[in-house]
């Protein structure tokens, strides 16, 4: 029921507070969308799409994120290997 | 496709997994709030790759499931008027009511349609003057919004044959029941990201303070799910109860303040019960005064009597992470998919249901998805 997908806005048609839409298409499938909660969204960005309504645009950074902390806490633990501080390293 | 491949990739999740066992020293317990999220944890195996002190417990996250046998009630009497063109999404159709469900209304000749978007009814409606649309208005406060909208858009198409049946329900006051109850075994809680997307989460702080407890808002993909865990653990073993955002790319701490604005224009808080778990107060919605012309219970004047539960069934306490579906004695013998006891076992993001779709009836093993 929550699930909500991205998907890439194709184009806006701009016709009103309440009856912001878009083209959207997900990975193939293109659907309209209401883009009324979303006013930054641009065309080319991506958003999160539930149940015909558009609800976030997607912060490529921050999407980013989610691989460079996988790393970032290898890293981490590299350091911990090497000089295990008084609590140890946990376990390995 | 782009925001959702990448973040299946089986490598970066067995690595995700190896983080998690190097941080984890003692046993702990966390919840996943969501049905999505119970969905994806059993369909890629996230629980098999944790190490065996993680346990995960599955929430009350799946709206299909608490919808109060009295509302499908509700459905199916509304759903039985000849006048009446019934709109829901596909879910809901098999949940049992103590009368049948809403697919046997249809198969007896009732107009029971399955629609992507509340937005798809009101487009009904305009094209069917002639009949009564009513919109079965299920869901979290993910859903709301989107609800709310359409409520708006009858009103400034002058629609006088669109209403919705209202049963939403409002997630942070059941994660406080489930903290609050003695029989709780959370300690942790990954938070269900898509709600988060339209509240933002600075109402969880007080919830994470008063009860110790940290709060990951986290996303539905293997890879948010394990950095939500990872996240999650590392505050357990560090003695933090914070509130902290996984799912940034989409949820922002203020959430979505247009979708907020539209839904407490339309609606208001108010108590609720839950199937299976009992009234928790402020934790549903209603229609505001201005609005209650879109009420369906209303515009039909509907008494329904309620008719109990089946007895075996604990969904109840599956549902509040007291029991995990293959405890419950009916799983996978009395209750399957096809002859299901309870809404659990109905609903695709039913944790009884995803139990059985991935595991397998009792003795079952894994079927499909899994990365190991
Ligand atoms: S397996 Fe069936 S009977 Fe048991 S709790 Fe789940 S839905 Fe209810």
């Amino acid at each position: 029921m929550c699930l909500a997908i991205p998907g890439r806005i194709l184009t806006i048609a701009d016709d009103g507070e309440l009856t912001r839409r878009g083209r959207v298409d997900f990975g193939g499938i293109v659907k309209e969308v209401s883009l009324a909660f979303v006013p930054e969204a641009r065309v080319g960005d991506y958003v999160i799409v539930h149940v015909g309504v558009a609800l976030s645009v997607v912060d490529e950074r921050e999407a980013a994120r989610v691989f460079e902390y996988l790393t970032e806490i290898e890293g981490l633990r590299e350091l911990e290997v090497r000089e295990p501080g008084p609590e140890g390293p946990g376990r390995q | 496709m782009k925001f959702v491949q990448e973040f299946r990739e089986g490598s970066a999740a067995r690595r995700y997994a190896r983080a998690i066992a190097a941080i984890t020293t003692r046993p702990w317990t966390l919840m996943e709030v969501c049905g999505g999220q119970t969905h994806a944890i059993l369909r890629f195996g996230i629980d098999r790759l944790l190490p065996p002190e993680i346990t995960l417990i599955h929430g009350p996250g799946c709206p299909v499931c608490v919808t109060p046998l009295e509302l499908i009630d509700k459905a199916l009497a509304i759903a039985r008027r000849p006048e009446v063109v019934f709109c829901s999404f596909g879910d809901m159709l098999r949940v049992p009511g103590s009368s049948g469900d809403l697919q046997g209304v249809k198969a007896l000749g009732g107009d029971v349609r399955v629609v992507y978007s509340p937005l798809d009814a009101v487009a009904l409606a305009q094209r069917l003057p002639e009949r009564e649309v009513v919109f079965f208005a299920v869901g979290f406060e993910t859903t709301a919004p989107a609800n709310a909208m359409a409520v708006l858009r009858a009103r400034s198409l002058g629609l006088r044959n669109f209403s919705i049946l209202v049963a939403h329900v409002l997630v942070p006051p059941a994660m406080e029941a489930i903290l609050a109850s003695p029989r709780c075994r959370v300690q942790g809680f990954l938070a269900a990201g898509h709600v988060c997307t339209v509240t933002g989460y600075a109402g969880y702080d007080r919830l994470a303070r008063t009860y110790r407890v940290p709060i990951v808002v986290t996303g539905f993909e293997p890879l948010d799910l394990l950095q939500g865990i990872y996240m999650c653990v590392r505050q357990l073993e560090e003695g933090r109860a914070e509130v902290e955002n996984q799912y940034a790319r989409s949820v922002r701490r203020e959430g979505n303040t247009e979708a907020q604005r539209v839904m407490a224009e339309v609606f208001e808080v108010s108590d609720r019960q839950w199937r299976g778990i009992g009234e928790i107060p402020q934790s549903g919605l209603a229609l505001r005064a201005p609005y209650r012309m879109f009420d369906a219970e209303r515009r039909f004047g509907l008494t329904v009597r309620c008719a109990a539960e089946p007895a075996e069934c604990i969904a109840g306490l599956v549902l509040q992470g007291v029991h995990t579906p293959p405890e419950c004695p009916a799983f996978g013998t009395r209750c399957t998919p096809e002859t299901p006891l309870g809404a659990p076992m109905v609903s695709a993001e039913g944790a009884c249901a995803a139990y059985y779709r991935f595991r397998g009836p009792p003795e079952g093993r894994g079927r499909d998805g899994d990365y190991r």
